[in-house]
């Protein structure tokens, strides 16, 4: 039968198809193949186990590291905040007693979670991988099915290497066409968030494909199926491809000589039949894209950086118009103002969606040789302490803070102000991370979603701002660029 | 896990749409590694302000909460899960959850009923034209009671199964390691493993 990428993954990790069929179908026991744990959501399963006297089942498809409670800066003293050093000490205690790898604070491999397993070659094609972590979809970027999942979830990982999981169903993202210079694959993600809306994804897994797809690379794929939880999917995915063995060849858990052959062959085989059937299809036009930017506060609510604010008026449900003037009014923004007339207080460019070496790359293009708006902080942090080694060994931390931008350490840092870096109320911010929620970077903190590209001209011109946007750079510095 | 058949409690109307677990419980109570004593935090922002539905009398005594669609989604905290049930909530109504918050409810006996957005609607209006109107949710018959109205609600068979036998999912899953072990000794040598660790 005609198979979805989805469904080979699925299938080919059923250790017990459950009992039943149809509504009553009980769910399936499915192996997983790498489990991710970090400090916030592992404490109290790490409990569980000690409390049931189970022990961790593979400790060899296990790897912890400490991103979100993490401080981005001073990281060689102890951590000041009581509760963050306790929770930290608590995952290291746990990792030693049951025999977990572990990259702490200070290690050139720690840092984000889902920036992390890439790097290392963990995560593969056909792989399931899941966290204790929504944004676990990002892994799904390598044609793994790759999910969050809830802490009793993670303690049964922890206990069984398996998960009880009900069938998806699947849903096709087609986007077809060329991106504008400019535009990128984060404004590819909020386009489709603000499409089918932050409940539309709810039950399918996403498969992302079509020309526009294909021309990406490993770190805006990831961008894509970051995202996927945004639009209340658990996971999405592309097909492998020779972009992805490029990516994954030499990396130190990749596979090696016969094994890479054998490999390689099976991930050959991982994308959709010509003849499966998606349940929903939904089709993108990337030739007609623009810079994405949102306005509200859950990441549907988004427009293209051209456009206005929207009047609560332009919404016909009824929920969705109380939404949108909720927003508004949180976000202290008036219906009908451009979003280039919006002045920020600061820009943060980093978290699991962008804050790999190209989006880097990319914001420190656009900033070379300007200057920042001297009203606006730029936060840069790297997703990684190894992303921002390769970024100083490549000069990016230089251009950085020549611009006056902050160069911190890596780690989730302001994506959700667990750790100091957070904004006070009423500050507004664009921002490269995933949610704009009410207070997610801060109590009262007013978010708007952005690609580097888009938080780069904005850091330089002080307001929502495209790189089209921007004067061209002096001469004197495009020539340091090039001699660079 | 505690057994779940049939709850009564008053009911508290949310009248919100895509209320995020980041609302639900900010970050901040994260940092802490117990399962237990969040229900200082449940929607700590918004119990600053006063007019909040839990700052006023009978609503801060509810255990059934009536909410908008898309509630739960974002971030997969089970904390989401663990400060409603500290709070003294059994019960989450609404017409769509997001999947990661409807799993952790599951796992740790709070019903997330899923009801139409019409009965949600007349619930409201029943909750706040009778503050302190109790909702009966049972979950034998997967029906509601508010008042005059009665209005059916889905869950999935296996969930409410679970629910109402009170029984631990890891419990259940080791019945089966048999069949872990042998699809382990199946799995091909390319998969990787974390140990042991090799380093760029």
């Amino acid at each position: 039968m005609a198979k979805t990428l989805a469904e080979k993954v699925w299938d080919a990790h059923v250790v017990r198809k459950g009992d039943g069929a149809g509504a009553n179908a009980q769910p399936d026991l499915l192996f997983i193949d790498l489990h991710l744990v970090h400090e916030v959501t592992s404490p109290q399963a790490f409990e569980g186990l000690r409390l049931a006297g189970r022990p961790l089942r593979r400790p060899d498809l296990t790897i912890a590291t400490e991103d979100h409670n993490t401080p981005t800066l001073d990281i060689d003293k102890p951590i000041a905040d009581l509760t963050s050093r306790t929770q930290i000490q608590t995952l290291r205690n746990n990792c030693a007693e049951f025999g977990v790898r572990l990259h702490s604070l200070g290690d050139a491999e720690q840092g984000i979670v889902h920036v992390v397993g890439p790097q290392l070659g963990l995560t593969q094609p056909g792989m399931t991988v899941v966290c204790g972590d929504s944004h676990t979809s990002t892994h799904g970027a390598f044609g793994a099915l790759a999910m969050g999942i809830g802490t009793s979830e993670v303690e049964h990982v922890m206990a069984t290497q398996t998960l009880s999981l009900k069938p998806f169903k699947t849903m096709a993202i087609n986007v077809e066409g060329t991106l504008r210079p400019g535009v990128t694959a984060k404004d590819i993600i909020l386009a489709v968030i603000a499409k089918i809306g932050t409940g539309g994804g709810q039950g399918y897994v996403l498969e992302y494909r079509g020309s526009a797809i294909r021309a990406l690379s490993m770190d805006a794929r990831m961008t894509i199926c970051n995202m996927s939880i945004e639009a209340g999917a658990r996971a999405g995915m592309v097909a492998p491809d020779e972009t992805t063995y490029a990516y994954m060849l030499g990396r130190p858990h990749a596979p090696e000589g016969a094994d890479w052959d054998a490999a390689v062959e099976y991930w050959n085989t991982l994308k959709t039949d010509d003849d499966a059937t998606f349940d929903v299809e939904v089709d993108l036009d990337a030739d007609a894209l623009e810079p994405f930017v949102t306005w509200g506060t859950n990441p549907g609510q988004g427009v293209s950086l051209s456009q206005a604010v929207p009047s609560p008026e332009d919404f016909g449900d009824e929920n969705a118009k109380a939404a949108a003037e909720r927003a508004l009014q949180y976000m202290g923004l008036e219906a009908g103002t451009p979003m280039k007339d919006i002045r920020v207080d600061t820009v943060f460019l980093g978290s699991c969606t962008n804050s790999r070496i190209e989006d880097l790359r990319a914001a420190a293009d656009i900033i070379r040789g300007r200057e920042k708006d001297p009203k606006v902080r730029m936060l840069v942090v790297p997703g990684s302490a190894r992303v921002r080694l390769e970024a100083e060994a490549e000069g990016l931390d230089r251009v950085f803070k020549d611009f006056g931008a902050e160069w911190r350490f890596a780690g989730c840092s302001m994506c959700l102000g667990m750790n100091p870096d957070q904004l006070e109320p009423g500050e507004r911010c664009a921002s490269t991370s995933n949610r704009n929620f009410e207070g997610r970077q801060g109590k009262g903190g007013r978010t708007h979603l952005v690609s580097p590209v888009v938080a780069a001209a904005t850091a330089v011109r002080g307001t929502l701002s495209s790189p089209s946007d921007l004067d061209p750079a002096p001469e004197s510095a495009a020539i340091r660029t090039d001699a660079a | 896990m505690e057994k779940f058949t049939k709850h009564t409690g008053i009911g508290v109307p949310l009248r919100q749409s895509n209320v995020d677990t980041d609302q639900i419980i900010p970050a901040v109570y994260l940092k802490r590694i117990t399962r237990t004593g969040f229900e200082d935090a449940l929607f700590s922002a918004w119990r600053k302000d006063s007019s909040f539905i839990l700052n006023q009398e009978p609503f801060n005594a509810g255990s059934v909460l009536v909410a908008g669609p898309d509630f739960g989604t974002g971030s997969s905290r089970e904390h989401a899960v663990w400060a409603l049930k500290d709070y003294g909530f059994r019960a989450v109504l609404s017409s769509r959850f997001a999947d990661i918050f409807r799993g952790n409810s599951g796992k740790q006996g709070l019903l997330a009923a899923q009801v139409a957005q019409d009965d949600i609607e007349l619930i409201w209006k029943e909750l706040e034209n009778a503050p302190g109107t109790q909702v009966t949710v049972d979950l034998e018959s997967k029906t509601v009671v508010c008042g005059n109205i009665v209005a059916p609600f889905e869950i999935d068979d296996y969930t409410r199964w679970r629910l109402l036998e009170g029984l631990d999912d890891i419990g259940l899953t080791l019945q089966h390691e048999a069949d872990i072990t042998a699809y382990e000794a199946a799995r091909p040598s390319f998969k990787p493993k974390t140990l042991p660790a090799k380093v760029s």
